[in-house]
Formats: structure tokens, sequence, C-alpha cells
């Protein structure tokens, strides 16, 4: 198996309706980008992966749309949908591709307009079983709602905890000029936005946006003369749960989370996540799951996680500061968001993070949630090879 | 398909899409279904490995991969797990608001998803703040049933009555 490292992140901006373009043109500026950044030309890709989640873009496999101008145009190319967790899929693709050593450099492209369904919601309503769930009036911000309120009543975790998630985003989305909502917001300001679903407000929940994002990745025989600083892969877990909400432990998703992370942690020889991970890029559409998941990956005890968030030491600054770009509440791409998560991960571990960059990053960690969130991606990057 | 153009001058081309399903519910699904429609009564399936009952009722155990068998009643009344509050109105969605729970039927190992009234929600948060987990939860069942898992029209805190 050989080694393989992120060579190259390319970004869109993130607005809530990019008028100015069509679907694939969105892709195209993404992986132009990520070319640019890694001084490279489509010629130098061995292969794309694409991640696009069905049916925002009001297209079915809107792959055969997007790959021509994302760049796969007489290459090998695969796309993959693993819902929110799409875009972090992609880039494991990417980067399994390239270290099976059977392609030399592979690019990750994904790309979303949630701009354009009219109701996103009714759209994401179903992704349920059409027999048993579907009637129910659920949407994507009842898999934030529902645990919320079950984490509230399991651990006595607060609103006023989960608003510090909101605060914390917004702030560090100031240092990060691709984000799509920049705008600070208090605690009060949190609290007294509208309720969506409760426990949980407008201001709990993430944007839609549009936009694209592309990486690429390239083996260890190539990585170093592309650039100094590679952002080296050592570490890929995927895991997938059950389907039904209701047949998971404590509906919390920690369980399969907390596998996830355990098997991470072996791979990479992690033994102190909040001592040994310099930065995290966590996919938290919702402030209830900035709670989850932290329990879950270690960096407190179970039940802690609102805690964490009111002693600082996830904030810039701290000392294992999560999403430094404003992540998920701030731009949220759906198919596009987890790899966004890897790229912006990479960006630390390269120290192109210029206002948001976290001092001397080492090891950086990247998590992508999907599929009523059952499916669950994470990666661990460093400046040095495993 | 009529393309119009919009103040910042780029044309809009708007569609609908409105694509009939028919999703045949099978062997096990059909008689979880059928049970709603002519007994009212709830009905679960039990894995031969990890031995838990699970509802709604299907052919296969997803965690330790094994055909389940054995049919078992479970009640139409349980605890309720978790719940929150939609607030938003969704096209082809029900009127807000309306609270969906997980119940935990008795006798059941899984959860159920949906919806519970009888609880006063003119004030959102008072509501979720006051709805107690582990609350009783009865099925509140439809005179005219047709074989839908909305036969059950809602659950609804026992002692409670539900007019529809």
């Amino acid at each position: 198996m050989k080694r393989v490292a992120v060579v190259g992140v390319g970004q869109t901006k993130f607005v809530s309706r990019r008028r100015d373009v069509i679907h694939p043109e969105v892709a195209f500026e993404a992986s132009s980008a990520a070319l640019k950044d890694a001084h490279l030309s489509i010629d130098d890709i061995d292969a794309l992966t694409m991640g696009v989640m069905d049916p925002f873009d009001g297209v079915d496999c809107c792959d055969r749309w997007i790959c021509g101008a994302a760049g796969g145009y007489n290459k090998p190319v695969i796309r993959i949908n693993t819902a929110g967790a799409t875009g972090m899929s992609a880039a494991i693709a990417a980067y399994e591709q390239v270290a099976s050593g059977m392609f030399r450099i592979v690019m990750a492209v994904s790309e979303q307009r949630v701009s354009e369904p009219v109701d996103a919601q009714s759209l994401l309503n179903t992704c349920t079983c059409p027999y048993h769930e579907r009637a129910m009036g659920g949407s994507a911000i009842t898999l934030g709602a529902i645990p919320a309120t079950r984490h509230m009543y399991r651990y006595g975790s607060t609103h006023e905890q989960r608003a510090l998630s909101a605060v914390k985003a917004h702030k560090h989305a100031m240092n990060n000029p691709h984000a799509h909502l920049r705008f600070e917001v208090s605690v009060e300001d949190v609290l007294n936005s509208p309720i969506v679903e409760w426990p949980l407000r407008l201001l709990d929940c993430c944007p839609r946006s549009d936009g694209a994002v592309a990486v690429v990745f390239a083996s260890e025989d190539v990585a170093r003369t592309i650039t100094d600083r590679p952002a080296w892969v050592n570490g890929v877990v995927s895991i997938a749960d059950v389907p039904f909400f209701g047949d998971r432990p404590d509906v919390s998703y920690r369980a399969s989370l907390a596998i996830a992370a355990r098997r991470l942690y072996r791979q990479c020889g992690i033994k102190d996540p909040l001592n040994d991970i310099d930065v995290a890029e966590l996919y938290i559409p919702f402030t209830s799951l900035e709670l989850i998941q932290t329990e879950a990956y270690g960096f407190c005890e179970e039940g802690k996680g609102g805690e964490l968030l009111e002693e600082g030491v996830t904030w810039m600054g701290g000392k294992l500061p999560i999403n430094p770009s404003g992540g998920v509440l701030c731009t949220n791409c759906i198919g596009a968001t987890a790899e966004l998560r890897v790229a912006e991960a990479a960006i630390q571990v390269m120290g192109k993070g210029e206002l948001r960059q976290v001092p001397n990053v080492e090891t950086a960690l990247a998590s992508g949630l999907g599929g009523t969130l059952q499916f669950h991606c994470l990666m661990m990057l460093g400046s040095e090879p495993r | 398909m009529a393309g119009k153009d919009t103040k910042d001058e780029y044309i809009v081309v708007e569609q609908v899409w409105n694509v009939p399903f028919r999703h045949y519910a099978g062997e096990v699904t059909s008689r979880y279904l059928k049970e709603f429609r002519d007994n009212k009564r709830i009905m679960g399936r039990r894995c031969p490995k990890c031995k838990r009952v699970l509802v709604p009722a299907r052919k296969n155990c997803e965690r330790c991969f094994t055909e389940t068998a054995e049919w078992v009643e479970v009640k139409d009344e349980g605890k309720l797990v978790t719940f929150s509050i939609n607030c938003i109105k969704y096209v082809g969605m029900p009127d807000p608001p309306y609270i969906m729970g997980l119940i935990r039927l008795d006798g059941a190992d899984t959860d159920i998803l949906h919806y519970i009234k009888g609880v006063d929600l003119s004030d959102v948060d008072k509501a979720g703040r006051e709805l107690k987990i582990g609350t009783r939860m009865k099925a509140v069942w439809k005179k005219e049933r047709v074989g839908n898992v909305t036969d059950i029209d809602c659950f609804s805190p026992v002692g409670t009555e539900v007019k529809f």
C-alpha cells in the first residue's frame, strides 16, 4: 500500500444561491482552484471521484452532468453518495485509489446546490423508509433535534451550552473568507432565534449553501515533488449504522461514532485525543452534534460535551480548536460539506489557513456524518506520514 | 418550463417533479400493516440471535444479519424515549406545530417514530420543557383503517383523549 497525501485543495465561495453559474460550472471552479493550489494541470490527474447527493439539484444521476466540467472527461470517474457523508466518502475513495497503487494522483470533487429545491426538507423527508417513517413529518433537522432532547434528559445538557456551539462557529467563520454566514452571534441571539424544531432554534441549525470543493490526493512517490508541505492521510475509517431511528442505542449515535473513533485512533497511534490532536474539522450541522461528537471522540467524558464548550478548550486559542473555518453551522453545501471538512483539515496541516490558521498543526481530524446519521467517516491528516 | 427574467438578469427555469411510486410492501411489512388494519394490533419480529423484538416488524435483524421468523405481539402502549416539536411548514408535510416522538412499546426492544398529540402546543417552548421523557403513551387508532402506518393517528399520553 502506498502512503498518500493531500497536495492541493480548492473551494468556491459559498452563498445561498449562485445565480451566475449553473451546476457543472460550479464544479469547474472547485477543480480549477484545487489544481492551481497544487500547481498541477488536469492532465496530471489519473482519476476522479465525485460526491453529489441526489436529488437536490433536480437532476437524477447528476454526476453525468457535472463530471465533464469537474475534469473527468476521458478519465475513470466514480460518483459516491452516502448522504451527508458523501463528500468524505468521495475523499476516502480517492485516497484508497491512490493507496492501492493503481493510481498516482486522484482528485475528489464534491458539489451541491442546495438552493435549487424550493423546499429542501420535503426532499430530505424522502430519505426515510416509505412504509414506517416517511409519513411522520421528519426532516434533516429531526436528526439534530431528537438526540438533543435525549441528551438534555440523560446528561442534563442545556440550551445555553448548545448555543455556545453556534456562538463559536460564527465567531470562527469571521476568519474564513469562504464561509457562507459571516456574522457573530451571542448566546442570547441563539436562544431568542425562532424555534425551528424544538429544542433547536434557527441559530442551532446550518444554512443551505451552494458551492463545491476539490481535494487532490497524491502518492508518496510524487507528493513531495508537488508541494513542500503535503498533508498526509494517516488514518481513515468509515462505518455504517442501521437505518431506523429507533434501533440505535440511546438515539445518540454515539455508539457507532465511538467505535469509528477507536478504530481511527488505533490506526494513528492516538492515545489521548485531546492532547494528541491539534485541530478538528467536524461535521456539526446542528449544535447538538457538537456535544455528541466531542464525547464520542473522547475529547471529554460522556455527557460532558456542554462543559467542554464552556471551558473554551475547543475555541480558537484553546487546546483543540474545533472548526476554525466556522464549520457546517456557517456553510452547508450538503454533498460537498463533508469533503470541505477534509479540505479545511488539510489546509490547517499545510499551514494555508491564513486568519483561521491554528499554529503548528501536526495532526488534524476531519469527520463526516450522513444518511439520517447512519454513515460516519473519519480522516486523520498529519504533517508527517505515519 | 417557461423561462423568466429575474431582477438580476439571470433566467430561472422552473420545474416540478410529480412522479408517482408504488411501494410493494412484501410479506412481512404487509402482515404488519394488515394487523393495524384488521386487528388494531402491533406485531414485532424476534431476532433468533440477539432475541430482540424488532418493531416495526422486519424480515432481517440488521445488527445480527439474520432472518427473523417469530411474530410477537407488543402492546400499543409504551414510554416516550425522546421527541422534537417541528414548527416549520414543509411542502407535503403536516401543518406545524407537531410533536414527533420515539416510543418504546411494551414488549419491544426498538423504538418507533410517531406523532404525539394531546399536548398543549400553544407555547412550544413551554410544551417542550414540560413534556417528560418516560411519559406513558398510548396509540390512538383511526376508525377507518387502510393498512398504513397512519392507521395509528398518533400516540397520546395515557389518560388524555385525542379528537380528530
